[in-house]
């Protein structure tokens, strides 16, 4: 680029200025007439009011920044969780021969359940219902069902991840290893689950990213974590400033998670790219 | 040991309603090297799959050093190891060095000590002129080297038989040389082999034995010298003309 540039010398560099002075113009007038239109809005002084307070953003944040523990233990706990079980699932409903029928079955029904129930839904039935069995210590955190429904819900779809990774390893790799005497496990665990665990860590991140999202459903069978937090904030100050600082929150943590699903996902792609010409 | 190394007896293998296998009859004995020649599509590579059990058979016998592998209730795994199998496309694992390539089935199949297996594997490539390499993973060597590993990794289970698949058929020319006389090697140190092979003039230097595969069956077989120069059947005359005629002989 800079070798380019002095090769041809002012007029490149005066093309180059030119299209960042047109895009900061365009920005400008774009994001501008947004503004304008919004502020100039017959609802916007009672808007700003009540979604834009800044002595109630800055009343609220630091315990909001505090209950976002809870959320980071729920998801911490619950991805770590989901790593391990739906990897699980991916082999039961990977292995072969009639003996691992029914365990495959019940690996298919619960995937295809857990992915068909809404969030929400799982963490109400467990929330209230395993506390109501009487199985349980009665003061047993609602954290706890928490993770356990996130982990649930999520492993589901883990699951599959893992799966099309395992399908995307080519039967020959299989073929090398069973003709080596290796048994179908052996194969799995040595030559098929470590190329497949490569290949889809940036859709297990994508998930990831839902499931860092969804820790506030846990708010509903009463953990006190950031949503909650904001719920008090927002009945005790009658502003909804407090829910705008929880969207910052979680923007400022999934963002840069983002950012590396999809560098990595850009990365698996030129490497492929490469490969396939090799 | 006085019976063959290797007995296949009326073998037949269908793909649906395609029958690829009609009725194979053959025996290499100990020591033997026997190439399969025959057009794309005969059965070769399925009649090599069948004999490593990586594709179950309708019926007729396999046995091994006299033990029947395609009796019922046999432990596949087990025959799996005194059977090796080379492909056409290497099938190295790609996220393991050469080293690891070589001694993943000694390791843990055997459950020979990491670095017995290891010295051992390094016997073998040094053998192939590939010790320098057994660091490297597989994307950073070149297609006769990655066959020249694969070749390696069979051996590293001391089968009784090797079955090779084409093993030159996915390489660039001027790499062919490198594993044709990596297998040379081999025959002349006693391993019994069972080759199918496209390399016409190989065949003819190396086998003690050349069958042709035709529809399935194998029409007809003899001493390289007899198959080559004086075939007996029409159909190994027409398959031999074209060979000579795409200058391949």
């Amino acid at each position: 680029m800079t070798h380019a540039g002095r090769a041809r010398g002012r007029g490149f560099d005066r093309r180059a200025v030119r299209s960042s002075v047109i895009a900061l113009v365009s920005t400008v007038v774009v994001f501008g007439a947004l503004i304008w239109i919004v502020t100039n809005a017959p609802g916007w002084p009672d808007v700003q009011a009540s979604f834009l307070d800044p002595e109630v953003f800055a009343d609220a944040l630091p315990a909001l920044i505090r209950a976002f523990a809870v959320n980071i233990q729920l998801f911490v706990t619950a991805e770590i969780l989901v790593l391990i079980f739906g990897l699980l699932l991916a082999i039961l409903r990977s292995l072969e021969g009639p003996v691992f029928f029914p365990l495959r079955v019940l690996a298919t029904v619960y995937t295809d359940v857990f992915r068909a129930l809404p969030g929400v839904l799982v963490i109400f039935v467990l929330g209230f219902g395993i506390p109501g069995l009487g199985l349980v210590d009665p003061t047993t955190s609602p954290v706890v069902f928490g993770v356990l429904g996130l982990t649930l819900i999520y492993s589901a779809y883990v699951s599959e991840v893992y799966r099309a990774g395992i399908e995307s390893i080519h039967p020959s790799q299989d073929a090398a290893a069973r003709s080596l005497g290796l048994s179908r496990w052996q194969s799995l665990r040595h030559v098929i689950i470590p190329q497949a665990v490569r290949r889809v860590v940036p859709p297990i991140l994508n998930d990831f990213i839902g499931l860092q999202k969804d820790t506030v459903l846990v708010s509903f069978i009463g953990a006190v974590e950031i949503f909650r937090t904001a719920q008090i904030k927002q009945a005790a100050s009658f502003n909804f400033t407090p829910y705008l600082a929880v969207g910052l929150v979680f923007i400022v943590v999934t963002i840069p998670l983002t950012r590396l699903t999809d560098w990595l996902i850009a990365r698996d792609r030129r490497r492929a790219a490469a490969g396939g010409s090799r | 040991m006085s019976g063959p190394a290797l007995a296949i007896e009326g073998l037949h293998k269908s793909f649906g309603s395609t029958a690829v296998l009609r009725g194979i009859d053959l025996e290499v004995a100990e020591h033997e090297v026997v190439c399969l020649i025959g057009a794309s599509g005969s059965g070769k590579s399925t009649l090599l799959r069948c004999v490593n059990l990586l594709e179950p058979i309708d019926s007729g016998r396999i046995v091994i050093e006299g033990d029947e592998i395609t009796a019922r209730g046999v432990d596949v795994d087990r025959i799996r190891r005194r059977i090796g199998i080379v492909f056409q496309a290497y099938n190295l694992f790609p996220h393991m060095s050469v080293l690891d390539n070589v001694t993943l089935a000694p390791r843990r199949v055997l459950r020979t000590p990491r670095a017995q297996a290891e010295s051992e594997a390094t016997v073998l490539l040094e053998r192939f002129g590939l010790a320098d390499r057994r660091h490297d993973f597989p994307d950073r060597l070149s297609g006769g080297q990655q066959q020249r590993v694969a070749i390696i990794r069979a051996l590293a289970m001391q089968p009784d038989v090797l079955l090779l698949d084409e093993v030159t058929s996915a390489l660039d020319p001027e790499l062919v040389a490198e594993v044709l006389s990596a297998i040379r090697e081999l025959a002349a140190s006693g391993m019994t082999m069972l080759i199918a092979t496209h390399e016409m003039g190989f065949a003819r230097d190396l086998a003690d034995r050349v069958c042709f595969l035709d529809a399935g069956v194998i029409l007809e077989s003899g001493p390289p010298a007899q198959l080559f120069e004086e075939p007996r059947e029409a159909r190994t005359r027409q398959f031999l003309q074209r060979i000579i005629d795409a200058k391949r002989l």
